[in-house]
């Protein structure tokens, strides 16, 4: 839970890394907005974590083929019933990034938005301002290139 | 005493969606707003099978064999529910950008371009990005204010961003995009099985009846017969040949928008870097991949509070996000331009097709011409609309 006194500052977005093709993955470029507020490898982990939710749930092997075949063969009608993979995971990501918000980013002031939330874009993060202090980083300055 | 009365209206969040797609059963089925030609291949196929199921069925399940209706059955239904599943599921629309997230996008661009000086037109908004050590231009789109991932494009019937766009289908009444595009293609191969199969199996029919009672009795015994074969001819042309252009495409993993717009052909265009170079893994990835989710909330709720005493609307466009308790309710106010073209690139490719197209024909060799009175689909079904954002 963020303070009951504090107020958006700003909010920082997180961009697809789209080196490896289409696959969901994030960027783990530290934004320097954050720089003050959290440490660098949390942010990291969170994000590689992420990207290894992500990349299990669009793997493609022997999981997704069964899936696949079972599914053609009723029509598509099992889904109805059973839960996809892709949506098991989403679960997982949706548990794990409130956990994250709970122990490590509430506490500083921050909050992590699911990516699904913003149609699987960007991972936003918003800043809290304490009420009492001025809120200093209203503009923000842009992070340099968004990496490649 | 003032008797506040707050009524307290719940909408979903279908009813506020941009973009130019009608909803039923309360969020839940997503098409087009042209339905006409869906209503129509509805008709044709379900007529035409009911045809067959009225006339040749009875004669042939007595006269060959009862598994005939029965597997035409199965056959039918499946074309049913590959067709209802493409045409009512969601794409893969990207929702747009909300306004910080465009204004975030836009002090990027600001900060890329630097100064611009007064007069001057400014660069057209592209990023690169590398995949699989080649070099892809990622749009910004206007509409959408934000740079479309890689594959997606601006489908302008629908007004939406839509992921790995491939076409928007007038006889689907939907866009195919990455989550509708296996039912697209399970759609069109299970239609000419069940063509084929209708039209060996009128064949058969006339020729046995024609046997026992004469071919001018036959006819005027089951006149469907005729519509039925009418029908199928041409169907049979059309949808085949649209069968084999998607397996041809699906080996390569490339969409009919790539195809049409000839990103990976000649020589100045790089090579297409989501292929595989194997035809089993294309396939396997583009059939068998991972079923993506919707991002795109259509059943979400957002409850809109009206007090009756005081003056104040209510504030629908105020997405209730769980995680986004301060969204500001003013539009962004970052120099946006709304819906403006940006300039067009210099194409090196040689041969290179227009990009607005309209009923296009694939490149691959379809054995049709028009034909004459009613054919079920003519030789160029695909109408690939992509505005030039």
């Amino acid at each position: 839970r963020r303070p009951h006194s504090a107020s958006l500052a700003n909010k920082v977005f997180i961009q697809r890394d789209y080196s490896e093709g289409t696959v969901c993955k994030f960027q783990t470029k530290f934004p320097s907005e954050l720089d003050s507020r959290i440490e660098k490898t949390l942010f990291e982990d969170t994000v590689k974590t992420l990207n290894n939710y992500y990349a299990e749930a669009e793997k493609i092997g022997g999981h997704s083929y069964l899936e696949g075949c079972l599914a053609c063969i009723t029509a598509y009608l099992i889904f109805l019933c059973m839960e996809t993979r892709y949506e098991k995971v989403l679960k997982k990501i949706s548990r794990y990034i409130q956990e994250q918000n709970e122990k490590i980013y509430a506490p500083r002031g921050l909050l992590i938005t699911d990516p699904i939330e913003r149609g699987m874009r960007v991972i936003e993060i918003s800043i809290y301002e304490d009420r009492g202090s001025s809120g200093s980083s209203s503009g923000s300055s842009t992070t340099s290139s968004s990496g490649r | 005493m003032s008797a506040v009365m707050i009524s307290r209206k719940v909408t979903r969040k279908w009813e506020k969606l941009p973009g130019k797609n009608t909803f039923c059963c309360d969020g839940r089925v997503m098409m087009a707003r042209q339905k006409g030609v869906f209503y129509l291949t509805l008709f044709l196929i379900v007529g035409t099978c009911a045809l067959f199921f009225a006339f040749e069925c009875p004669y042939l399940a007595v006269r060959l064999s009862a598994a005939i209706p029965v597997f035409a059955i199965v056959l039918f239904l499946f074309v049913m529910a590959m067709l209802l599943r493409t045409s009512f599921s969601d794409p893969g629309v990207l929702p747009r950008a909300l306004p910080e997230e465009a204004n975030f996008i836009e002090m990027e661009i600001e900060a890329a371009n630097g100064s611009i000086q007064a007069g001057q037109r400014p660069p057209p908004r592209i990023r690169n990005v590398q995949i699989n050590n080649q070099i892809v231009k990622l749009k910004y789109c206007y509409t959408c204010k934000i740079f479309r991932p890689p594959r997606a494009s601006h489908c302008s019937i629908c007004d939406n961003c839509v992921d790995r766009f491939d076409h928007h289908c007038p006889w689907v009444g939907n866009c195919v995009g990455k989550r509708n595009y296996r039912y697209f293609y399970l759609f069109t191969l299970s239609l000419s099985l069940l063509t084929i199969y209708i039209f060996t199996f009128d064949i058969v029919h006339v020729a046995l009846r024609s046997m026992d009672s004469g071919f001018l009795n036959t006819l005027k015994e089951t006149p469907g017969t005729v519509i039925e074969v009418l029908v199928c001819f041409f169907t049979l042309w059309s949808v085949v040949g649209l069968t084999g252009f998607h397996t041809y495409l699906i080996s390569l993993n490339q969409t009919t928008n790539e195809d049409i717009k000839g990103s990976w052909s000649g020589k100045n265009r790089i090579q297409n870097p989501y292929s595989h170079k194997n035809i089993i893994k294309n396939c396997c990835e583009v059939l068998c991949g991972p079923t993506y989710p919707s991002v795109l909330d259509r059943r979400g709720l957002m409850s809109v509070e009206a007090p009756s005493s005081t003056s104040s609307p209510p504030t629908p466009d105020n997405a209730a996000t769980k995680s986004n308790p301060a969204t500001p309710n003013t539009k962004t106010t970052a120099p946006l331009i709304p819906n403006e073209h940006t300039p067009d690139e210099a194409k090196p490719g040689i041969g290179t097709p227009p990009q607005k197209t309209n009923g296009s024909i694939p490149k691959e060799g379809k054995p049709s011409s028009p034909r004459g009175a009613s054919p079920k689909r003519s030789p160029a079904p695909i109408v690939v609309k992509e505005s030039a954002h």
